[in-house]
């Protein structure tokens, strides 16, 4: 383990719940978001956005608008150069501005700059654009039903986008081996992130040919390269700096065509140009929670233990690629990663459809087929007549294993995660106990802290850390981490005073600067804390060598005998000799020169080796069990969450404070998209999102949200920095299961589709009175033309890590 | 001002209604006509037994912190409490409350957004996109204080250079989601008389999905008069949020005439009263369930007000 040497004892910073670093400026209002920047003679832009979901372009004529008083520039699709970017190099489909069609109401079209916004908005209405209207896409069954047209020339079949079909093992010998197989379709609404804050950007273009990009991203490495290839201007004379961020959730993951318009316009006005979306803009932008339909078929044995299970998912994608390939792989890849699982089939399709792009939102992919898995799970338990914490903690995964798709799990705490929701809630005095109306219900979860693999292939380290020393004492670490409210930049101050045994206020911290700081792959994954960290520690070790040879040198000690602690450097066995920390500081910059160091890191090696197995591997597994109660109406079908208990391994908290706050808005996350929260169209009017709002897109509000009960469970992992894990995404996944297996304890009957609004509670309640099924949630899965699945041996079976040859006759239907 | 202006003029109170309409360019006066500072309309007079008259311009904040209101009319008070968030109430005006525009969701959207449908016949177009087939606008009456102020008989007072006139709060409203309101644009709504307090009971009760920000989805307003053994000499109740005006369950009225308030009869009477909702697809929550709850509604106000004794 890096950091300190595997043992908690005689942490200083780490672990402590100092304030962080950027917290005074935010309360006070001081911190400048991308929106707070001005620039002298700074122009305004707003975005025409197509007003039909899917149309060809006939004409776009911008002259009027160009000639109203106060217009600098209007760009269309054509003054751009024909080259289309997106999040993941397999699906570069997306223009800045539309060339040739439109995908969705939302596609922008042209662009304005102004002397303000009004001015902008108006001369939009002067822009005349002609549509050939095309029949729409409107959901997965008519991708499935609708080859034609095509939303994408590129896509594997029609509409479809993308076919992932694996085998671990053989699921068929697992089934074989069940007592019992049961199948459960379910679907998870698709949702978006809502971050308070709307996206802005600022470009500003120098005479001398640079360009300088402000915005509120969450990967600004990715958009640098972005930029590079579109505007086609070497990435050395672009300079992005990621703002601060009103929230992110991955939001903020994908570059954007309003980052790409506002260079361009920059560049053709010479004035520096800014964009702020309205709200509605930001629900077209959106790139969040992927609507996912499911088939779970899993073999279980009589003491709950799985054999088999199969697993297919349909994602409705959006009208973009975004990282909807990335997504695909993660609404399965990841469930042999929370209770054994010897034999795993796995079939994903993403289709494409008019409407905005699906992509990353906390969880990336998971919480859904954690949903299918969970609220399984709780069947399984009911149909076996066992205790749903009891059968989950006994076939919980064990630490230091492989799985059957060749993921490494290092520590993972599920069974101490239970045992504490379960006695902290009173769960053995509830479960199947409370009155009619009242319910508990559990789901648990496990989840990855940072990718192993970049978006795009390189073998270069995922995160840099730079620190500058001089004489006055102060320490500047820099890093290109983007600060999305999680903490990124406390993180550094905190663990670089922890190596050099300062205080946390004493070091600033640059980052998100990529003219400044070295790069960091950014803040999507969760793998900020793990990768920043593991850099950052590597940069204050190096650094410390230096400060502690000089010491050594200037009070005859031997190094190995000197501490850092206190602001002061010392002789451990003689604590009153020493130096302060600038006096060492100064000894160094005498020995060595000016001072600097860097520290980077890289993750290890994934055991597998099968196309594909760069997805799902991680350094570290987070996991986490949760305990919901909930009250249901019986008359109304409304259901109201008084407590949530969460249990969390973090490994070790850098900050707990911190870390619980996480959790806290884990559990408000998940409880908005369990109850609540839609991402929906008028399929028959247009295709239009049906309340791109903030009123009327519900989601919780202090009033509707849960008491939460928190308990950090720090088992520290080899590969984390002072054995820290995840905490931002992770506590989110088993939220809504639980939630929704706690509606069945209330009431018997299971709703099978988020989220779990009154009246679907209801007819389910109704049905159950009727002597029917008392179950709300779709009954039919609907299948394509799937290719041949690639077949991996498990570690189980003795397998290598690498797929068999393709076997025609394994393809299914 | 107004008579200058004409029919580009509006007046504006609190704003928290007109605001962000003019912003999605759904109303688009050229002049708008600030009253804050018009002081006569931020007073409320008199006293609960001979009725109280409440300005235009009291904030909902004032009316609901009013003791007068809270103890002689609690039904009023509840209604406008229950109004949005405690910012808005603090800006918001109780006469803003009463004329609020009809909501919709094919309605309450941005220009683009309305631009991508075509608009709709309450702005810029020619057609209803919840009824398609329907000739009229069925855009719905979204205010908590207006159902309650037609349920307890309030009467308002609007003026105009024209002169002056009182009608009963039923009178206001028009069952049209465009032409919602029986009142010119050039009439000002200055005063809200409530009746005198003597002895019948009123109630509110909202229905909407959190328990803040929300415009209601349903509401049930109940005025009663109750004889000494509790029975019901006379009575209203009246359903908001699922029409384009506040709608009088007259069957229910009827059916509860002359008895005492038994849970059958409560529960018959439920069963009469959500007959006339007509909820539509435009706003939150599925429309079937929202019919459904206006019985659970009417039986739960019903309910409340027997037990007042």
């Amino acid at each position: 383990m890096a950091g300190n040497n595997g043992g908690k004892r005689g942490l200083r910073v780490v672990g402590k719940p100092f304030v962080k670093v950027d917290a005074k400026a935010k309360c006070i209002g001081e911190l400048k978001y991308a929106d707070d920047l001005f620039l002298p003679r700074m122009l305004h832009t707003k975005l025409l956005r197509s007003t039909v979901p899917h149309a060809r372009i006939i004409s776009i004529d911008v002259s009027k608008a160009k000639a109203y008083p106060g217009v600098h520039a209007a760009l269309t699709g054509a003054d751009l150069p024909p080259i289309t970017y997106g999040a993941l190099p397999v699906s570069e489909d997306e223009y800045p501005l539309a060339i040739g069609k439109v995908r969705m109401v939302g596609d922008p079209v042209a662009a304005i700059a102004a002397v303000d916004e009004d001015v902008a908005t108006e001369a939009l209405d002067l822009i005349d654009v002609q549509y050939e209207p095309l029949p729409v896409v409107t959901s997965i069954q008519d991708a499935y039903s609708m080859p034609e047209p095509r939303i994408h020339e590129y896509g594997e079949l029609g509409n479809i986008h993308r076919r992932q079909v694996y085998e671990f093992g053989s699921v068929e010998a697992g089934f074989a081996e069940a007592d019992h197989v049961r199948e459960d379709i379910t679907f998870y609404e698709g949702s978006t992130h809502l971050a308070l804050e709307q996206h802005a950007s600022l470009a500003q273009f120098s005479h001398d040919g640079k360009l300088t990009l402000w915005t509120s991203t969450q990967d600004m490495h990715y958009l640098h390269r972005h930029l590079a290839k579109v505007l086609e201007m070497p990435a050395s004379h672009i300079r992005v700096i990621a703002t601060p961020n009103g929230g992110g959730f991955g939001g903020k993951c994908d570059p954007f065509n309003h980052e790409i318009v506002v260079c361009k316009l920059a560049m053709v006005t010479g004035r520096p140009v800014k964009i702020c979306l309205t709200r509605e803009e930001v629900f077209y932008c959106h790139r969040g929670r992927h609507p996912v339909l499911m088939s779970t078929k899993t073999g279980y044995k009589k003491d709950g233990s799985i054999t088999a299970m199969h697993h297919r998912t349909i994602l409705d994608g959006g009208a973009y690629g975004g990282h909807g390939v990335a997504s695909t792989f993660y609404t399965g890849i990841l469930q042999p990663t929370t209770y054994t699982l010897p034999n795993y089939r796995f079939e994903a399709v993403r289709v494409f459809t008019n409407k905005a792009p699906c992509g990353p939102k906390r969880g990336h992919g998971t919480p859904q087929p954690r949903w299918a898995q969970e609220i399984q799970m709780d069947k399984i338990a009911d149909h076996l007549g066992l205790d749903p914490a009891e059968i989950r903690k006994q076939h919980a995964i064990a630490p230091n294993s492989i799985t059957a798709n060749w993921i490494r799990i290092g520590t993972l705490s599920l069974r101490q995660c239970i045992d504490k929701v379960v006695a902290g809630s009173g769960w053995k005095d509830k479960f199947r106990k409370l009155p009619h109306g009242k319910g508990i219900g559990i789901a648990c979860s496990a989840y990855m802290t940072g990718t192993q693999t970049p978006i795009y292939y390189n073998k270069l380290p995922h995160s840099g850390v730079q620190l500058k020393l001089d004489r006055s004492g102060g320490v500047c670490v820099f890093c290109g981490s983007a600060e999305i409210g999680q903490g990124s930049d406390s993180i550094l101050a905190y663990i670089v005073a922890e190596v050099l045994g300062i205080d946390p206020f004493d070091i600033r911290v640059v980052t998100g600067d990529t003219d400044l700081t070295p790069v960091d792959l950014g803040s999507y994954s969760s793998r900020v804390t793990l990768m920043t960290g593991n850099a950052a520690i590597e940069a204050a070790e190096r650094v410390r060598h230096m400060l502690r040879e000089a010491v050594s040198a200037k009070l005859e000690v031997p190094g190995e005998r000197l501490s850092f602690a206190d602001r002061r450097v010392f002789d451990s066995q003689n604590p009153d000799k020493g130096v302060s920390f600038v006096d060492a500081v100064c000894l160094a910059e005498e020995k060595y020169g000016t001072l600097g160091t860097t520290g980077s890191y890289k993750p290890p090696a994934a055991p597998g080796k099968y196309k594909g197995s760069t997805i799902g591997p991680s350094p570290a597994f987070s996991c986490t069990a949760a305990i919901a109660e909930v009250e249901v109406h019986p008359e109304t079908g409304i259901v109201v969450v008084p407590r949530v208990w969460i249990a969390h391994d973090i490994g070790q908290a850098i900050n707990p404070v911190l870390a619980v706050g996480q959790i806290e808005g884990c559990v408000y996350m998940g409880l908005g998209e369990a109850l609540m929260e839609e991402m929906t169209y008028r399929g028959n009017r247009n295709l239009v999102h049906k309340f791109p709002s903030f009123l009327e897109y519900k989601s919780p509000t202090t009033l509707e949200m849960c008491d939460v009960i928190t308990y950090l469970v720090e088992e520290p992992d080899a590969n984390g920095p002072f054995g820290a894990k995840e905490v931002g995404q992770g506590p989110q996944l088993p939220v809504p299961p639980a939630i929704a297996n706690a509606i069945y304890d209330a009431v018997g009957v299971r709703v099978d589709e988020i989220p779990l609004t009154p009246d679907k509670v209801l007819k389910a309640i109704r049905a159950k009175a009727k002597g029917q099924e008392g179950r709300y949630g779709p009954s039919v899965f609907p299948t394509c033309p799937m290719p041949p699945a690639m077949v991996v041996p498990t570690p189980f079976q003795g397998g290598d890590g690498k797929a068999l040859e393709r076997e025609p006759a394994v393809s299914k239907k | 001002m107004m008579a200058d202006n004409g029919p580009d003029a509006m007046f504006v109170a609190g704003g928290t209604d007109l605001y962000p309409n003019m912003k999605r360019r759904q109303q688009t006066p050229k002049v708008v006509i600030g009253l804050t500072h018009v002081n006569e309309l931020r007073t409320a007079k008199g006293q609960p037994k001979d009725g109280v008259v409440l300005g235009a311009n009291v904030t909902l904040s004032e009316v609901t912190n009013d003791p007068r209101i809270r103890d002689a009319y609690p039904a009023v008070a509840r209604a406008a409490e229950l109004i949005s968030t405690p910012l808005l109430r603090n800006m918001g005006s109780i006469g803003g409350n009463l004329l609020l525009d009809t909501r919709c969701n094919y309605y309450d959207q941005n220009y683009e957004w309305r631009k991508a449908i075509h608009f709709c016949m309450k702005k810029d177009g020619e057609i209803c996109w919840v009824a398609p087939s329907s000739p009229r606008c069925w855009a719905v009456q979204s205010s908590d204080c207006a159902p309650v102020m037609v349920a307890i008989g309030a009467r308002v007072k609007l003026v105009s250079t024209s002169g002056e006139r009182m009608i009963t709060a039923a009178e206001l409203y028009n069952d049209d989601g465009i032409r919602h309101l029986n009142k010119r644009p050039d009439e000002l709504l200055t005063e809200i008389h409530l009746p005198p307090v003597n002895g019948w009971r009123a109630t509110y009760w909202k229905l909407r999905r959190r328990g803040s920000f929300d415009f209601p989805v349903l509401g049930v307003a109940v005025w009663l008069k109750l004889s000494k053994d509790g029975t019901v000499e006379d009575s209203k109740i009246i359903l908001g949020g699922v029409g384009s005006h506040p709608i009088q369950a007259i069957t229910a009225e009827r059916m509860i005439a002359g008895k005492k308030l038994t849970e059958e009869l409560i529960r018959d009477a439920a069963q009469a009263a959500y007959q006339p909702a007509k909820p539509l697809d435009n706003t939150d929550f599925a429309m079937t369930w929202r019919k459904e709850m206006a019985r659970f509604y009417v039986a739960g106000t019903l309910r409340e007000l027997a037990a007042q004794n």
